[in-house]
């Protein structure tokens, strides 16, 4: 027998993974996203691609922090030539910035509707449009049968659709595969040199379906997450106070 | 006049116009017509043939309005009909009469429609529109030449009936010419010598050796199909069909000819006499039935029945040249050019409207408002490019917020700043970026821009709007965050 024994145990998990229902995507997985650590939370070491991702955040600086952290995934769908729809009640991004994350923001395709219940239709009318790199709804309420009719949609066509819910009020579950939370951390530069550095988030992994939730400190350099130690990161003045 | 008032159809009347000061009769009915009464006679004469006659006053513009009026009826024979002024209609019945079982009978069907009315007509069918002017006026009435048999058919008019200005009329009396067969076969020379052009082309138009373009009252519309109820339609499921057959017939007309729609319109008749109508509109040219079918399905709850539809039209008023060739390609590429992508668009604009949808293509300017402008279509390309050499930050407010800040002057970044009411404390700082007013196009003071990050770790775009001086007219605002 050459089979050893770590080789089971990665066949055996595999075959637990597809009798709970887990499929993945051959061909879409084969994008790589740069999410470094972060990947291990995920089954198979990659980040499920047509499904359904959950932001949550509840200020303005959050809103930010989130949007770089799903330009940063975006980038990497959005390569070979996809296109985004951005579906948003009142449109916050600065089109021009996302050029830095590595997108091309003119193929990213706003559409501002104001009801509630226009962006769902909006959403799921695009989940179900194959001919799409992604789709981003900004929708703080997203009720249990709304995000499984997304989930629907999506399993057709292998769209990744990313949900950012802004003051949600109620945080009951939905049927997306996961659910992220990202705050702003303080940046620093190479040998303490003064200013502000690379954008740097606590990425929280709050739920994963199939995987195990987690939370990391990521820096977002050159179009790459880069994980970075969890020391360095405390504040000099929080260090000073507790030493 | 007689279908407004039947009693007139058995007693003589004419219409009069003032002209220096007399009454010249402009119009007579049959009746005072077989008296001796013409146009063009003074009133005073008329009436010393006949006693009594009745006259009413005409109106100048009587004539065109009346032939308009029955031009528009007249689009049941055939829809190209044009008004041929002053008192003449003409009609490109290619392809029609078989409709009515033959010239002849469609002749005889048009007359007595309009004779019911109260109208005296003389009407003749032709190869050419100068033949049957001719034939209408100076030959049989309802006589139908057969093609190619105009020539023979003129010999016999006068020189009038091939529409020639009086004065020609006149000259060609004058030189004995009162039949064509007299002059029909002259030299082309020597006609152009005595009469100029003018008569020449008259002549060609009559025969058909030179074309002659009408003018239709409705303009033909060339992609418009038609599907008329034997009951009328009430029910949603039944505009559907109806939505779905035309779509088909003209979707295949359209890819025969490669050709695709970029906006169809959707008329429903109804019984009642209004008219219900939906318009879609595309992105991109298209013979899609489905994906036509799925821009008006959502607008189906919008037409209301009422007590019925008896005839639904479809036409595409914007028609474009499509390949098959290029439509493979879309489907298969992904961006932009994408088909799937496109459909989605067409039914998002469709159901909320065009002004939800943006896009963004970079604009040469500093200003950070101004740096971006919006695409006027999906496809749209650009020559500029976007740039990424200053920081910029993610989210930016659409208008900037006053905030209080405490800053070391003259240029340092600011120490603290409250918004909202939260007290922020700056650790790090970049700047300042100073953009200046583009005075061109707006008067007001220039901004310094500072990146600066809180004790938190969030990082705001911070700017201070001009000079300090001494009567504090500079006021700090903060105008985005950064991810």
């Amino acid at each position: 027998m050459t089979e050893t024994k770590a080789d089971i145990i990665a066949r055996l998990q595999k075959d637990i993974l597809s009798l709970q229902g887990f499929k993945s995507v051959a061909e879409k997985s084969a994008i790589d996203i740069a999410l470094g650590q972060i990947k291990s939370a995920f089954p198979n070491s990659s980040i499920p691609l047509a499904a359904i991702h959950e932001f949550i955040y509840s200020n303005q600086e959050a809103t930010a922090a989130t949007g770089g952290f799903v330009s940063g995934i975006l980038a990497s769908l959005m390569k070979a030539n996809g296109v985004t729809l951005w579906i948003t009640a009142n449109r916050t991004i600065f089109p021009p910035t996302l050029k830095s994350f590595g997108i091309a923001p003119d193929k990213i395709i706003f559409i501002e509707l104001k009801k509630e219940k226009q962006i769902l239709w909006a959403m799921e009318e695009a989940l179900k449009c194959n001919g799409l790199a992604a789709v981003v709804g900004e929708i703080p309420e997203l009720s249990f049968t709304a995000s499984r009719r997304l989930q629907l949609a999506v399993e057709q066509s292998k769209v990744t659709g990313f949900i950012l819910r802004d003051n949600p009020r109620s945080l009951s579950t939905t049927a997306c595969v996961t659910r992220w939370k990202i705050s702003s951390l303080s940046s620093s530069l190479e040998n303490d040199m003064p200013g502000v550095g690379f954008p740097r988030w606590n990425v929280e992994l709050l739920k994963v379906r199939n995987g195990k939730p987690g939370s990391w400190q990521v820096e977002f350099i050159a179009g790459r997450f880069r994980h970075i130690n969890k020391v360095a990161l405390i504040p000099q003045e929080l260090q000073k106070k507790t030493g | 006049m007689i279908r407004r008032k039947p009693g007139l159809k058995q007693i003589p009347f004419v219409m009069v116009l003032p002209d220096h000061g007399r009454m010249i009769i402009t119009a007579a009915n049959k009746t005072a017509e077989i008296e001796g009464v013409e146009k063009g006679m003074v009133l005073a004469d008329a009436r010393a043939i006949i006693s009594p006659l009745q006259y009413f006053d005409d109106e100048p513009e009587r004539n065109e309005k009346l032939l308009n009026g029955l031009a528009e009826w007249m689009i049941r024979y055939t829809p190209i009909v044009a008004v041929d002024l002053p008192d003449g209609l003409i009609l490109d019945v290619s392809g029609c009469a078989h409709l009515w079982s033959g010239e002849q009978q469609y002749l005889a069907n048009i007359k007595k429609r309009l004779n019911d009315f109260g109208y005296d007509i003389r009407i003749a069918i032709a190869d050419t529109v100068g033949a049957a002017w001719a034939i209408a006026r100076f030959g049989y009435n309802l006589s139908v030449i057969e093609p190619g048999n105009q020539s023979t058919a003129l010999l016999l008019l006068p020189p009038a009936s091939l529409r020639l200005e009086a004065d020609f009329v006149e000259r060609l009396e004058k030189l004995g010419l009162r039949q064509v067969q007299h002059f029909i076969n002259f030299p082309r020379a020597s006609l152009r010598r005595r009469f100029g052009t003018g008569l020449l082309k008259r002549l060609d138009q009559a025969l058909g050796y030179e074309e002659e373009i009408i003018q239709p009252v409705h303009p033909v519309e060339l992609y418009d199909e038609r599907l008329p109820c034997l009951e009328p339609i009430v029910t949603a499921t039944g505009i559907e069909i109806a939505l779905q057959r035309l779509l088909e017939t003209l979707c295949g007309k359209l890819r025969q000819e490669e050709k695709g729609l970029r906006t169809a319109l959707f008329k429903c008749y109804r019984i009642d006499g209004k008219m219900e109508m939906m318009e879609i509109g595309t992105n991109r040219p298209t013979a899609n039935t489905k994906h036509l079918f799925r821009l008006f399905e959502d607008k189906i709850p919008t037409i209301e029945p009422a007590l019925g539809i008896e005839l639904f039209i479809l036409i595409a008023p914007i028609v474009e040249e499509l390949s098959p060739t290029q439509e493979k390609l879309w489907e298969k590429t992904g961006g932009l050019d994408n088909s799937n992508l496109i459909e989605l668009i067409d039914r998002i604009e469709g159901k909320f409207g065009a002004n939800h949808i943006h896009r963004y293509l970079p604009d040469d300017h500093y200003w950070p408002e101004r740096s971006f402008k919006e695409a006027n279509t999906i496809q749209e390309i650009f020559q500029n490019t976007w740039k990424i050499d200053r920081p910029r930050p993610l989210q930016l407010l659409s208008k900037p917020q006053i905030i209080e800040v405490t800053a070391p002057v003259p240029d340092y970044p600011p120490m603290n700043f409250r918004y909202k009411g939260k007290f922020h404390k700056i650790l790090k700082a970049d700047g300042p970026e100073r953009i200046e007013q583009e005075w061109w196009l707006q008067e007001g003071q220039h901004r310094d821009y500072y990146c600066v990050e809180d004790e938190e770790g969030n990082r705001y775009w911070l700017f201070r709007s001009g000079h300090y001086d001494r009567i504090k007219s500079y006021q700090w605002f903060i105008h985005g965050f950064f991810a």
